[in-house]
């Protein structure tokens, strides 16, 4: 690791000043269509970081972040919809008329509460991601099975979702871009440059965050579940409570990214728990770098804007990009595109087509006894 | 008298029918050096799968410090004192030598701990030591995976060290090592035992004689003989499960 250590941080820091100068420039540069764009995109970088801590570093893929992600876009959208609903006959949600619905659903009730919604956002996810996870490590189902279980969990939330129109308005999904807040229009563009800037706090305090967890033992304890779990059992420690904590958070994690993306976006549907858009947020990490964190977020802001530029240019043709990168990722970049990077993979590229010359020495010579590279 | 560290009593261990352990007692006392030896399928590695908790023994129990570890989970077993060195090296290769060495001397080990507090001086201390012990200070920010297959037995030999626990269970640690090698690991599990109690399977017979303590011939499941090496060496019925087949076989 030392060898790297100061060229990694370089680049780190390049692609942070990037990044920071990116955020600021971006709402004065951007017409606002754009910019909402954007602050979606960096909203799903949040959920992205949340793949990253568990298959990145710990080894497990889940294929059913989309739960979690769905459960926070409703508890927002919950809210919202009853912070409008006065003018509305009941004073309960206009939808409810349709379905004959009268009386408000118990358990919409606390989320007439703002302090409730914004604690659920992050709080109802994790607690659902941490059962589900403990009855699933306990059993110690993992692999490929652990990726099946996931998806199938999938499906059975997008069904019962699609399928509750008396209780949250099924198919049609929530609304929220004509919702009231603070006295203003959810999807008005003051608004919107609002969701923007929190999207973008966000991002950076949950990459503060995942990074404190994997900063020091509690992370390395987690690269040993990914590479030889028994051996942790044999130290003395129990994978069963690091794999459900850490599942856990990154439920917390889709949670907060999917009630950012639900405000942004409009609405919020069981179509966040399709099965292909829980598959992405595994290419968005994959693609970016595994197990690097910066990676997860540059995988999904980049792969995204892509899209949405792909797909207004050349319509039908994104899915046949999408699919040829992620071959190409697994193929040729393993470690994704910050990985290669970091691995000294641009300067491979330039001896290849013959612009650098190769060094004369062996790189062994060139580093002294303690293993640092001379300058 | 104390009572026996470790008593295996009548274990008996049956795969879907087919007996890999049959009726095995052990007795291991504190500061005892011990080696088991037999040829392949006697059931050497079931045998510590049995102590260590990975697998359940269909008849018998196991005794530590007076209580059964029977029914016991793996971490719980490891936390208890016994620390268990696998037959080819296992050590967390994409972390370095002294992530690998903080991981094990860790205490207590909850997440919790892992994430709030940093590693005591105390610790640290013994993490230099450690490293010391087995050579590898020079490695300590290496990744262990870029270790030669010898360091990497010792850097696993050292996180066993690391847990501090009462019992090593140490299985095959010269497989695939030099001759000079070896000899250093047989003074090193030498030097260990008598602070902690050492139990070593190994083939390697030079090796054996060389750490110079109570051998137990395991055969189909079950101990055959139990003595010194020039005692176990002479005895007609090992030689024929054995030693004289082995030989046969390597010439």
């Amino acid at each position: 690791m030392s060898i790297f250590s100061t060229k990694k941080s370089w680049i780190n820091l390049t692609i942070w000043v990037l990044i920071i100068a990116l955020i600021i420039a971006a709402p004065s540069v951007l017409p606002v269509f754009r910019l909402n764009l954007l602050g979606r995109y960096l909203s799903l970088a949040i959920v992205a970081l949340g793949v990253d801590l568990i298959w990145g570093f710990t080894g497990m893929l889940s294929l059913g972040q989309g739960i979690f992600f769905a459960i926070g876009g409703y508890c927002a959208a919950m809210f919202l919809q009853l912070n409008s609903a006065g003018e509305f006959p009941n004073a309960i949600p206009e939808f409810f008329g349709l379905y004959g619905v009268e009386k408000l659903p118990f358990f919409w009730e606390p989320f007439k509460s703002s302090i409730f919604t914004l604690i659920s956002i992050w709080l109802l996810p994790a607690i659902i991601a941490g059962l589900l996870g403990y009855l699933v490590f306990r059993n110690r189902i993992k692999g490929v099975y652990f990726s099946i279980l996931t998806q199938a969990a999938l499906l059975v939330f997008f069904n019962f979702f699609n399928g509750q129109q008396k209780l949250i308005n099924g198919t049609n999904g929530l609304k929220t871009d004509v919702t009231q807040l603070f006295g203003q229009m959810v999807g008005s563009e003051i608004m919107q440059r609002w969701f923007f800037w929190i999207s973008a706090i966000l991002v950076i305090l949950a990459w503060f965050f995942a990074r404190w967890i994997v900063r020091d033992r509690f992370g390395n304890i987690l690269i040993g579940i990914r590479d030889d779990e028994a051996r942790v059992r044999f130290t003395g420690y129990n994978p069963v409570i690091f794999k459900t904590i850490i599942f856990s958070i990154a439920g917390g994690l889709a949670g907060v990214s999917g009630a950012l993306y639900t405000v942004q976006s409009g609405i919020v549907s069981p179509q966040f728990m399709t099965v292909p858009f829980s598959i992405e947020m595994v290419i968005w990490v994959a693609v970016g770098g595994r197990g690097t964190l910066l990676g997860a977020i540059l995988g999904a802001v980049l792969i995204n804007y892509a899209k949405s530029l792909v797909s207004e240019a050349l319509p039908a043709s994104w899915m046949f990009i999408q699919g040829g990168l992620f071959i190409l990722v697994v193929t040729a970049l393993p470690e994704g595109v910050l990985g290669w990077i970091r691995k000294g993979g641009p300067k491979k590229l330039l001896f290849l087509i013959g612009i650098n010359k190769k060094l004369e020495t062996y790189p062994s010579l060139e580093v002294n006894e303690q293993g640092e590279v001379k300058s | 008298m104390n009572s026996p560290l470790l008593e295996l009593k009548q274990i008996s261990v049956s795969f879907e029918g087919f007996l890999a352990l049959r009726d095995l007692n052990l007795i291991l006392n504190q500061g005892d050096l011990r080696a088991v030896i037999g040829p392949n399928g006697a059931g050497k590695t079931t045998f510590l799968d049995v102590i260590t908790g990975k697998v359940a023994p269909s008849k018998g129990d196991v005794m530590f410090k007076g209580k059964s570890l029977i029914g016991q989970t793996e971490f719980r077993i490891a936390r208890k004192g016994i620390g268990r060195k696998f037959q080819s090296p296992r050590i967390f290769e994409n972390l370095s030598v002294q992530e690998n060495l903080a991981l094990s001397v860790s205490r207590p080990k909850t997440p919790f701990s892992l994430l709030i507090n940093s590693l005591k001086v105390k610790h640290l201390d013994q993490i230099q030591h450690l490293m010391s012990i087995v050579n590898l200070q020079s490695k300590a920010n290496i990744r262990a995976g870029a270790l030669s297959h010898g360091q990497k037995q010792w850097l696993e030999i050292a996180m066993l060290v690391g847990q501090d626990p009462d019992l090593l269970l140490v299985d095959e640690p010269v497989a695939g090592l030099t001759d000079e090698e070896t000899d250093l690991t047989a003074d090193l599990l030498k030097s260990l035992a008598g602070d902690h109690t050492v139990l070593v399977i190994d083939h390697d017979m030079e090796f054996i004689r060389r750490l110079d303590c109570p051998v137990s011939v395991l055969h189909q499941g079950h101990v055959l003989k139990e003595g010194s090496m020039s005692e176990i060496q002479k005895d007609p019925l090992v030689i024929e499960v054995y030693l004289g087949k082995s030989e046969e076989e390597e010439e």
